[in-house]
């Protein structure tokens, strides 16, 4: 795997409208360090902490199929950039970023208020009633986008793509990939909450501290994300549910996977994006939209059991 | 022992239970039985401090649950819950694994692992260890979430209806490993029972339910008459002996 | 002797009528005049369209939280309008006429949805749930598939599609709106004498069966009957996701009745309604430029998860 990483990671910077060799990167290392190896890093610390959000969002719903971007933390932390693209346009862009969190925060936890009321023994509603919810913030986030005349920065944060990312306007990305390091600390206690809020508290977890730790984490990782590169739906929700079906939630074995496995998905889409259409770019959220969603569906449809 | 005094839970202004007073001696297996609705599970959700009461207290050797540490509280006491639903893959090693979690958190030492091999040879399930839950049938899942609780090692240990899913070997082998918990390793053991003759041919004690409320409790002997079981279940229930314990005839 | 009910909402949607059209008239009266009875046949025809769809969908489906839109119908429509600019060019699209362009538009939709609703709705008959969960998610990869494929455009055709994906109630064309016309005209015709069988379907398919109801094939024509609704409406104003709902669950509350000859035409007559009292207001009162669909947007999904809190799942 990490060595997969490694050569989809070499393919990523010489990929480009710019003519990449090895002979020029000698001559001028310009392009590689100020625009290919800081959108391939960006790709990478994306996918991979984007993937952590959705295990974690997941394990603690109790859902296989939820992700932050489909239950309201994406729509919510846009409606947090509105109001301070409206109000305080001026803030710096870490001012910025911290208002889109607390929205996704406050949105996230609207989203689990709503699940703990819905009958456990229909699982498939939490997603759909996800998927509702976030229409919701987003209609309102059109509506005061267009009242704001904004509708273009909603644009840019809708879709998720990797064309703006020069050095210098990627590095948020790295608190996000922290945030997902951060997470890997507290694997075990992410798995026991899988486990259900009965067991939790059976085998004496702090379950509520825990609860609250993820939706930080889940939060914090949507905003980062949207500020920097815009929503990148189904990484969530597709790549945790691959590699729990190969190698289950035990977070302590596979979030490693998981995070690996998002930041190839992603690197590989933003890949595919820019040579499809060269020299014209189609977002990697785009490209992934398509796959993520084709891959789900395979995975709805073809399950077997389900308890 | 564990003493509860006063308890009462509501929900949206119906009581389930009201002003609960039991006691329930330790070292011994201690019945929940009751119609459909009594109260029985929200009980031992009480017990457990997985529900909180909106009166009442439950102290367990002169320590009130409610003032103690969750991990204090997961190394006191154990429950298998009885929907044992959950979304999350993951193998039956691991899960037998995390009953040793209160113990030692994220560094499990090789008396843990000791634990949790013995659990799941007590509880069959060595031959399954490498298998994900949601790959297993509801009966051994069961057996998985019991072995779980059985490696956390506590004192006391609450089951909400475990023989659900069990055939006739397991239930039987599983109350027959409980009734030896009891009698060798001085465990507390509380059952939630649907089967009225589990429930009186195992069990020490009883605590029955009705509407929310005690209808009778105390040794087995003593209070599974006929009269007191037909009052609880409005049903004419027959008493019967057999190898010297109680058993109650009401199948027709 | 008409429901009394129906006749108020009757009254009701004259008196919006005749306020849309006359309110604050002035100027050239005539070419205003004009221009509002189009927009005002254009809403009508909307509300007809979404009320009548939505109530034969929910009884398809036997569940009152659901609409054509949740299972991505809007966005199938979307999709095949861009795979049509994309396989004739902007300027073959531009060539076609507006009623036969319409007509073919609506027979590919009728035929793409009838093939992958009636397999979806065969594949997962047993589970309501994975249904309109796998329906959501089709509607996401259509519009990303719309999306992407509209990267792939030159900019000129971009322009000609880029109109349709939001909802808008100007700017509507003459000869697609007299298309819509004719051909929601003939589905009501076709529809209203199935009123009773309706009743017997939404019992389930095994009731409707026993009591001798060909429920595979009717089935069959109601899933065309709602995808050219949906046509309809969305080659009219664009996708509009929770419009129906709002005004299914308001017909239902209003009539309490299962029966289908109620149902209908109070679900259609509510959308007229909704829509055209909705313009009035947005338009003359409220002086707000084509935000009435994001409003619609906003209640119809507020009342939507009300619904689901409440339980109101079945």
């Amino acid at each position: 795997m990490a060595l997969a990483l490694c050569v989809l990671s070499l393919c990523s910077l010489f990929i480009g409208v710019a003519d990449l060799s090895l002979s020029s990167i000698l001559d001028d290392p310009q392009v590689l360090v100020v625009s290919r190896l800081p959108r391939t890093l960006a790709a990478l610390l994306t996918g991979a902490s984007v993937a952590v959000a959705g295990v974690i969002l997941q394990l603690l719903v109790c859902n296989r199929f939820v992700e932050p971007a489909t239950t309201g933390t994406s729509e919510a932390a846009i409606l947090g950039l509105l109001a301070v693209t409206i109000w305080a346009p001026a803030w710096p862009i870490l001012g910025k970023m911290a208002v889109a969190a607390s929205a996704a925060l406050i949105g996230t936890f609207g989203f689990l208020a709503l699940t703990r009321k819905l009958p456990p023994e229909q699982p498939l509603l939490i997603p759909l009633v996800g998927l509702i919810y976030g229409g919701i913030l987003g209609a309102a986030a059109t509506f005061v986008a267009f009242q704001a005349d904004l509708i273009q920065y909603l644009g840019v944060w809708m879709s998720g793509e990797f064309s703006g990312v020069v050095a210098g306007r990627y590095e948020l990305l790295w608190l996000a990939g922290g945030a997902a390091l951060l997470a890997y600390l507290a694997a075990d206690q992410f798995t026991v909450a899988g486990l259900g809020r009965s067991a939790s508290l059976s085998l004496g977890l702090r379950y509520h501290q825990v609860l609250a730790l993820g939706i930080v984490t889940v939060a914090l990782v949507s905003a980062l994300v949207i500020v920097t590169v815009g929503v990148l739906p189904f990484i969530g929700l597709v790549v945790p549910n691959v590699v729990s079906r190969v190698m289950g939630d035990n977070l302590r074995e596979s979030l490693p996977f998981v995070a690996g496995l998002g930041a190839g998905l992603v690197l590989l889409s933003d890949m595919i994006g820019r040579v499809v259409r060269y020299p014209y770019e189609v977002p990697a959220g785009t490209v992934f939209g398509i796959i993520g969603a084709a891959v789900f569906l395979q995975m709805l449809l073809g399950r077997r059991s389900y308890a | 022992m564990m003493k509860m005094s006063e308890l009462s839970y509501s929900v949206s202004g119906t009581d389930i239970l009201r002003d609960i007073s039991v006691e329930i001696p330790a070292r011994g297996m201690t019945a929940l039985i009751g119609p459909n609705g009594a109260g029985k599970s929200t009980l031992l959700h009480l017990m457990s401090r997985q529900m909180e009461p909106m009166s009442g207290q439950v102290v367990i050797d002169g320590q009130d649950l409610a003032t103690i540490t969750a991990q204090a509280r997961a190394l006191k006491l154990a429950v298998v819950a009885q929907h044992l639903n959950i979304a999350s893959r993951i193998r039956i090693r691991d899960l037998v694994g995390f009953g040793r979690w209160p113990h030692a958190r994220n560094r499990p030492t090789a008396e843990d692992r000791a634990w949790v091999t013995d659990a799941m040879t007590h509880f069959d399930l060595i031959a399954l260890q490498d298998r994900f839950l949601d790959e297993v049938s509801g009966g051994q899942r069961q057996r998985a979430f019991i072995a779980m609780a059985y490696a956390q090692d506590t004192e006391w240990l609450l089951l909400d209806e475990p023989l659900n899913n069990l055939d006739l070997h397991h239930a039987r082998s599983l109350m027959a490993r409980l009734r030896d918990m009891a009698d060798h390793q001085g465990k507390s053991i509380v059952i939630v029972l649907h089967d009225l003759n589990y429930a009186i041919s195992w069990a020490d004690h009883v605590v029955a339910l009705r509407a929310g409320r005690v209808a009778f409790e105390g040794p087995v002997q003593a209070m599974a008459t006929g009269e007191n079981l037909s009052n609880l279940y409005q049903t004419p229930v027959a008493m019967d002996h057999v190898d010297g314990r109680p058993f109650a005839r009401y199948h027709r | 002797m008409p429901d009394k009910r129906l006749i108020w909402v009757g009254v009701a949607l004259l008196l919006a009528m005749a306020l849309f059209l006359f309110w604050g008239l002035r100027g050239k009266v005539w070419f205003i005049m004009e221009l509002r009875a189009t927009k005002l046949a254009a809403l009508l025809c909307v509300g007809i369209a979404i009320g009548t769809a939505t109530v034969l969908f929910q009884t398809l489906s036997h569940n009152r939280i659901m609409t054509p839109s949740i299972m991505g119908f809007d966005a199938l429509f979307l999709l095949l309008q861009t795979g049509l600019v994309f396989a004739l060019g902007s300027v073959g699209y531009a060539q076609l006429p507006a009623f036969g362009g319409f007509v073919l538009e609506a027979a590919v939709m009728v035929a793409a949805a009838v093939a992958l609703f009636g397999w979806l709705l065969k594949r997962t008959r047993q589970d309501l749930q994975l249904m309109i969960l796998v329906g959501i998610i089709i509607g996401l990869m259509f519009r990303a598939l719309t999306s992407f494929a509209q990267r792939l455009m030159d900019p000129s055709e971009f322009t000609m599609v880029q109109g349709a994906m939001f909802a808008q109630f100007s700017g509507v064309d003459d000869g697609a709106l007299l298309a819509s016309a004719v051909v929601l005209l003939g589905i009501l015709a076709w529809l209203w004498p199935r009123h009773a069988v309706l009743d017997v379907m939404a019992l389930g398919r095994a009731q409707a069966r026993g009591l001798g109801v060909a429920y595979d094939w009717l089935q069959f024509q109601i899933l065309c009957t709602i995808a050219a609704l949906v046509s309809v409406s969305t080659a009219l104003v664009g996708p509009l996701t929770f419009l129906g709902l709002l005004v299914a669950s308001l017909a239902h509350s209003l009539m309490r009745t299962h029966r289908h000859s109620l149902l209908l035409p109070a679900a259609a007559l509510i959308a007229a309604l909704v829509l055209v009292a909705g313009q009035t207001l947005f338009d003359r009162v409220l002086q707000l430029q084509s935000t009435l669909s994001v409003v619609i947007e906003f209640g119809g999904g507020m009342l939507f998860l009300v619904l689901l809190a409440r339980g109101h799942i079945r």
